[in-house]
């Protein structure tokens, strides 16, 4: 892809998240964030690649370390991540219909 | 162009994976919809691991040099040219368990912290889920500029390419940035550093002279591929993260992890550009726009600007003030008693929560009195100002939590208006976001903040620890002082309880 392809899905994606966040509830801002955070553990491709490839040359053993590093950083966020959005999400509850009205 | 022909069915699926988290915010519109949301990110994130190990499976390093050399001007991600009978003879199986068991051990942290975390405790925890990704960000960029050629930015002679370096050099700024401000913001929301401000003189002259370092050593970065560059911009981009948030103070860190969470988003799609990977982009910019978003809510709900809240001290003349101007005005004491005679007579009580609420855990005891009272026939409604609590949202968590139906809970413009036809307004750990002065004091710091009406209901019971301190804001507040409040000085908690206990 050349850059023009990338910053136009960039752009584009931009404006898609621009429409998305707004028609997001209030109530829902805590998780929200704690989606957000898990999402953006993506970076966790990049960690991969450096991670997967063998060490050729002496910075690339350094290279590799670092990408697994990363890669376990980027795990927790993905793990906790989702599971705390999960956690979150399962308390709202709607009123029960027999004790709306007494 | 010298970058590597990407497997178009891998950009396929980092393009489905892009979607998937798309559909993942997109189900946050309403709780009903929201738990599938959240489910579709886990499928988007499985995808984009997926595809990145089944298109870069680890080689054993010594047969991959021999088929470079057989092929050259390949690198690893078109290793496929030297046959699908080396791919699968001379896969580094050691490589792929060590992946394996860094994902694993980060799983069992994630999952263990997840599970365990007091609810009270998300602003914490978001702090530190942010600063993780600051990090990753950062450990990337600088594993992809040691080892340019396995990222397929490097060109024949093992340079990095010009507009990789600008989009690693901002990617490793953004991502530092995040980390350290990450880590201040962390420490300040659980309590090991104060959350007052901290005022280094001429801080912002220092500020713009670190930022313009940064901008200026990127843009040089482009000439200069040398280590030194790429190693000051980090360390620099360290130090203003941690400069920026140390002088924030507590009641603007709902701004501040907003921020926060837009420039970790920020940082992947930097990383993203550099990798030409469209699933990481999609996602910087919708976690990009969506902190953004957050932030100017925030700030809108403070009526500040962001520039100030970013410039930092508020709150910080709140202590210096304090002495002087006290004038004493009468005020009216209540008991638990009182407060429960008063809730039981009325017809509608709306309860409206504040940090101090988080503070005192006090919101199971708050739902067990909500719902004694609605036995009694008393409409119970829930009032949440956008910046009540630490964090966009706090309050409605700690709500749901102790199992308040979410349609009972009610934003702030679309309950105020009823405050006029309430009996009782019940002040639960709140203060700055009930103070009328922000609606008639133009020289109050709070003055043009939308606040809750709480003065217009026929009482006010107005839970707080003592008389003596003052809000974030450090403003004196018209509705103790008001005949129809009623002060009830005790731990919310504890007071909260006594009011259930006499309710029976």
């Amino acid at each position: 892809m050349d850059f023009i392809s990338i910053l136009s899905i960039f752009v584009m994606a931009c404006f898609v998240g621009y429409y998305v966040v707004w028609s997001v509830t209030p109530a829902l801002h805590t998780p929200l964030m704690a989606v957000t955070n898990a999402i953006s553990s993506v970076i966790i491709v990049g960690a991969l690649i450096a991670a997967a490839a063998a060490g050729i040359g002496g910075t690339g053993a350094t290279s590799k370390w670092l990408g697994l590093l990363a890669v376990v950083l980027a795990s927790v966020n993905i793990f906790g991540g989702f599971a705390v959005t999960a956690r979150m999400l399962a308390m709202y509850k709607k009123k029960p219909a027999a004790a709306a009205k007494h | 162009m010298e970058h590597v022909a990407v497997n178009p069915w891998a950009s396929l699926a980092y393009l489905i994976a892009g979607v998937c988290f798309i559909l993942a915010l997109r189900g946050l519109s309403s709780p009903a919809t929201s738990q599938r949301g959240n489910r579709y990110g886990m499928i988007g994130m499985t995808i984009a691991v997926v595809t990145t190990l089944l298109t870069h499976v680890p080689m054993i390093a010594a047969q991959m040099q021999a088929c470079i050399t057989e092929a050259p001007g390949s690198t690893i991600s078109s290793l496929p040219i030297c046959g699908p009978t080396f791919l699968t003879t001379h896969i580094a199986w050691i490589t792929v368990l060590e992946i394996l068991a860094a994902i694993g051990i980060g799983a069992v942290i994630g999952l263990v912290t997840a599970k365990r975390i007091a609810m009270t405790d998300m602003p914490q925890l978001v702090a530190a889920f942010h600063s993780l990704v600051g990090l990753a960000a950062v450990l990337v960029a600088a594993a992809a500029f040691l080892n340019p050629v396995a990222f397929g930015i490097a060109d024949a002679a093992g340079q990095i390419l010009t507009v990789s370096r600008i989009e690693m050099g901002l990617g490793i700024a953004i991502g530092a940035i995040t980390f350290s401000g990450s880590v201040i913001a962390f420490l300040k929301l659980n309590g090991n550093m104060g959350g007052k401000p901290i005022m280094l003189p001429g801080r912002h002259v220092i500020n713009l002279a670190v930022l313009a370092a940064i901008i200026g050593l990127v843009a040089y970065f482009t000439q200069d591929q040398s280590a030194w560059v790429f190693w000051t911009i980090t360390a620099l981009s360290f130090a203003i993260g941690f400069l920026l948030i140390i002088p924030i103070g507590g009641a603007d860190m709902p701004v501040v992890v907003s921020m926060l969470n837009s420039y970790s988003g920020w940082a992947a799609a930097a990383m993203g550009f550099t990798l030409h990977n469209s699933a990481m982009i999609i996602t910087g910019a919708l976690v990009g726009s969506s902190g953004a978003i957050l932030s100017y809510i925030m700030c809108k709900a403070m009526n500040r600007s962001f520039i100030s809240v970013i410039a930092g001290g508020f709150g910080a003349e709140a202590a210096t003030g304090d002495g002087e101007a006290k004038e004493q005005r009468p005020w009216k004491r209540g008991s638990a008693e009182d407060a429960a005679f008063l809730l039981q007579q009325a017809e509608q009580v709306i309860i409206v929560p504040g940090y101090g609420m988080a503070v005192a855990q006090a919101q199971h005891a708050l739902r067990e009195m909500g719902d004694k009272l609605k036995e009694h026939g008393v409409r119970v409604k829930y009032a949440i100002h956008p910046v009540a609590g630490r964090m966009p949202g706090h309050m409605n968590v700690l709500l749901a939590e102790a199992n308040v139906p979410y349609d009972d809970v009610f934003e702030l413009e679309d309950i105020n208006g009823e405050f006029a036809q309430t009996d009782v307004a019940f002040v639960i750990g709140a203060n700055d976001v009930t103070n009328p002065a922000a609606k008639t004091d133009k020289t109050s710091p709070i003055y043009g903040m939308p606040v809750l009406d709480v003065e217009k209901a026929k009482t006010v019971l107005f839970i707080k620890r003592s008389m003596g301190g003052v809000g974030y804001a450090g403003v004196d507040n018209d509705v103790f002082y008001m005949d129809n409040t009623m002060m009830l000085l005790a731990d919310a908690k504890k007071m909260v309880e006594e009011i259930v206990k006499s309710l029976d």
